[in-house]
């Protein structure tokens, strides 16, 4: 199975979930158009172009032939992603912080103790400094006020 | 033209005045840093600064933006030329003649030339946009709901067209794009759509988190374990010199490179990055010694990069004269001005004229600034690519988030960028582009709210759509564009497209 008749399906799959989807939403008329109209009209196009890619010959490339040498790395960026987003406010930032560019730079890439700790607190410190104090963003300070 | 000299002299003043001045030799400097780094391009850069402006008047907030949008165009030309490595995707074609004369010991003049045919192309164009934009805004002025719906449908089927790659694909990311944009409460009618039961969605999902996102994270996790990079070339500065015969070579190609890349920046797409393969074609073609262009032909880096540096420009000229993006660039530029409370639109010139006439200033001051420090600082910047890319990403991550974070201070933002990275990472795998799901969202609540006034003005009839001239050509447009894109279908003939696509993979090998 080729790469595009993959992306085909699941375009397909989309378009068929938008569309169920809109059903709790008025859809008005021509003349007054409500707010499932766009989405049911675009949900159409999308499932259109999902059979365009199914069906249309292309010269792209085998499901199998799609390498993931950077996958382990890619997890663990998306886990510390998920991390930030579930606890920056409840740890506040340093915390968050602290626990996510640890793991990356000490379980992820392996660095040494001392220059992982050292990274991890000088780049937490010193971006929580420049931003909060300095420009003036506010970061979180979590239950904790740290 | 009294009017506009006088209505530039209050731009000068503007961008003159010292908090402003400092934001676009800021702006500048973060730009060329922001190029300079691989996985950093300008959008992220731009996305990521954006929180740090709301502090600051939305002059000199747009002011920074813009600086590191084409200071980025200025900075992607020295890992292109040094190692090989494309700093942001306009550099690509830069890469190739750069590198074959870094090789053969000819970096300094490179680097010189790619400057100098920047400066010479940001300045010119900068009075290409001094010139069109307002009028345009004027002419604008005339358009209603029917216009506005078929320039945005035009619009996004050339950005379907222009971008590289499949056109079905395109299309597809561009209606995914609409689609997430229609994400959040109905303006219309206050009905909730696809939200959820997540309050925060309420708003729809911004533009900052889509875009770095798919950008700024998907680039991550698409380079995080690739292996070490090549060294880097360091020149010297008494070397940046270029013979007399190198700056003759090159007159001409930056000339050409400056109308090409001005033009093709008005058309939506990825302007900038198309810009520098047209004009790298353009003078192989017209070169009388074609056989050197890839092994070291100046014209090759002089054209392409001064390109992609006009066409920077020229995609600010549909966003400040109608309000309409042309790419995901302008398109945060634009999100960046409406969280200053200002509406971009054809009012956005006679109204704001502060704020249009001091970012056209601080663009000609800004040229000067990255003229005069890019060619003795490049041994600095050239620094920031020896850090090793397992200390860069955890930062560039760490940016990200804090950037996402602080634009509204929600974490569901933040949830957004993640899911938006994955997306934009899978995405990448199969061979879609991005760029048009970020022009999609910023277009969706714009593109509704025209198509549903225009079929209550016309008692839903789509017949308001070609009856009315304006809109006609439009859609006329839009019907040829579809027609071009069939035609290498039928033909099998090689367009640009496909040209791009054997540049890429002979550039590969």
């Amino acid at each position: 199975m080729t790469i595009d008749r993959i992306s085909g399906i699941v375009l397909l799959i989309l378009a068929g979930y938008i569309a169920f989807e809109t059903r709790v939403l008025p859809l008005g008329s021509h003349k007054v158009p409500g707010p499932g109209y766009l989405p049911l009209l675009l949900s159409a196009i999308l499932g259109i172009l999902g059979i365009l890619l199914i069906v249309v010959k292309g010269r792209s490339a085998s499901l199998r032939s799609l390498k993931w040498p950077e996958g382990f790395h890619a997890v663990a960026i998306v886990g510390c992603c998920f991390f930030a987003t579930f606890f920056i406010e409840t740890l506040g930032y340093r915390v968050t912080m602290i626990i996510a560019l640890g793991f990356l730079f000490g379980v992820v890439e392996r660095m040494k103790i001392w220059w992982a700790l050292g990274l991890t607190f000088g780049l937490t410190f010193g971006s929580y400094w420049v931003f909060n104090n300095l420009l003036k963003v506010i970061l979180p300070q979590g239950g904790l006020g740290i | 033209m009294a009017e506009t000299i006088q209505n530039l002299m209050l731009g000068f003043s503007t961008a003159f005045s010292p908090g402003n001045f400092f934001y676009a030799i800021m702006g500048c400097l973060i730009g060329t840093m922001v190029g300079v780094l691989p996985g950093v391009g300008p959008l992220a850069g731009i996305s990521l600064l954006l929180p740090s402006t709301f502090g600051l008047d939305p002059t000199a907030g747009l002011i920074l933006l813009a600086g590191v949008f084409y200071g980025a165009m200025y900075g992607g030309s020295t890992t292109s030329i040094l190692m090989r490595i494309p700093g942001e995707a306009a550099s690509v074609m830069t890469c190739i003649d750069g590198y074959a004369m870094a090789l053969k010991g000819r970096a300094g003049p490179a680097l010189a030339i790619a400057a100098i045919g920047s400066y010479v192309a940001g300045t010119v164009s900068v009075v290409g946009l001094m010139f069109l934009a307002p009028p345009l805004a004027r002419f604008a002025l005339g358009f209603g709901p029917p216009e506005y719906f078929s320039l945005l449908a035009l619009g996004l089927l050339v950005l379907g067209y222009m971008t590289g790659g499949s056109m079905i694909k395109n299309l597809a990311m561009i209606v995914l794009g609409l689609l997430f944009g229609m994400i959040g409460i109905d303006h219309m009618s206050g009905y909730f759509r696809f939200s959820y039961g997540i309050v925060a969605l309420g708003d729809g999902i911004g533009v900052v988190p889509v875009a770095v996102g798919l950008f700024g994270i998907a680039e991550i996790l698409a380079t995080a374990g690739n292996p070490l990079r090549p060294d880097v070339l360091k020149p010297k500065l008494k070397d940046l010199l270029p013979s007399r015969q190198e700056f003759r070579d090159s007159v001409f190609p930056i000339g050409r490179g400056t109308i090409l890349g001005f033009l093709i920046g008005i058309i939506p797409g990825s302007a900038h990055i198309i810009s520098t393969f047209m004009s790298y074609a353009v003078e192989r073609r017209l070169s009388k010694h074609p056989e050197k262009f890839g092994k070291g032909a100046i014209e090759g880096v002089a054209g392409p990069e001064s390109a992609n540096n006009a066409a920077s420009c020229g995609a600010l000229v549909p966003m400040l004269a109608l309000g309409v993006p042309t790419g995901p660039v302008p398109a945060v530029l634009l999100a960046a001005l409406m969280i200053h409370g200002i509406n971009p639109g054809p009012l956005f010139i006679k109204e704001q004229p502060t704020i249009f006439w001091g970012l056209i200033a601080s663009m000609y001051l800004g040229n000067v600034v990255l003229l005069l420090l890019n060619l003795p600082l490049v041994g600095i910047f050239i620094n920031f690519l020896r850090i090793p890319y397992r200390i860069l990403y955890p930062m560039i991550l760490m940016f990200c988030v804090i950037g996402v974070y602080a634009v509204n201070t929600s974490f569901v933002d933040v949830g957004i960028m993640s899911v938006m990275g994955l997306l934009g990472y899978i995405l990448r795998k199969f061979n879609f582009e991005t760029a048009p799901v970020v022009l999609g969202v910023v277009l969706a609540p714009i593109i509704e709210m025209s198509l549903r006034q225009a079929l209550a003005m016309s008692n839903g009839s789509y017949a308001i759509f070609y009856q009315r001239p304006v809109s006609a050509v439009f859609l006329v447009s839009a019907l040829l564009m579809i027609l071009l894109a069939l035609k290498p279908l039928i033909r099998k003939g090689m367009d640009w497209k496909w040209r791009e696509q054997l540049a890429k993979a002979d550039d590969n090998q």
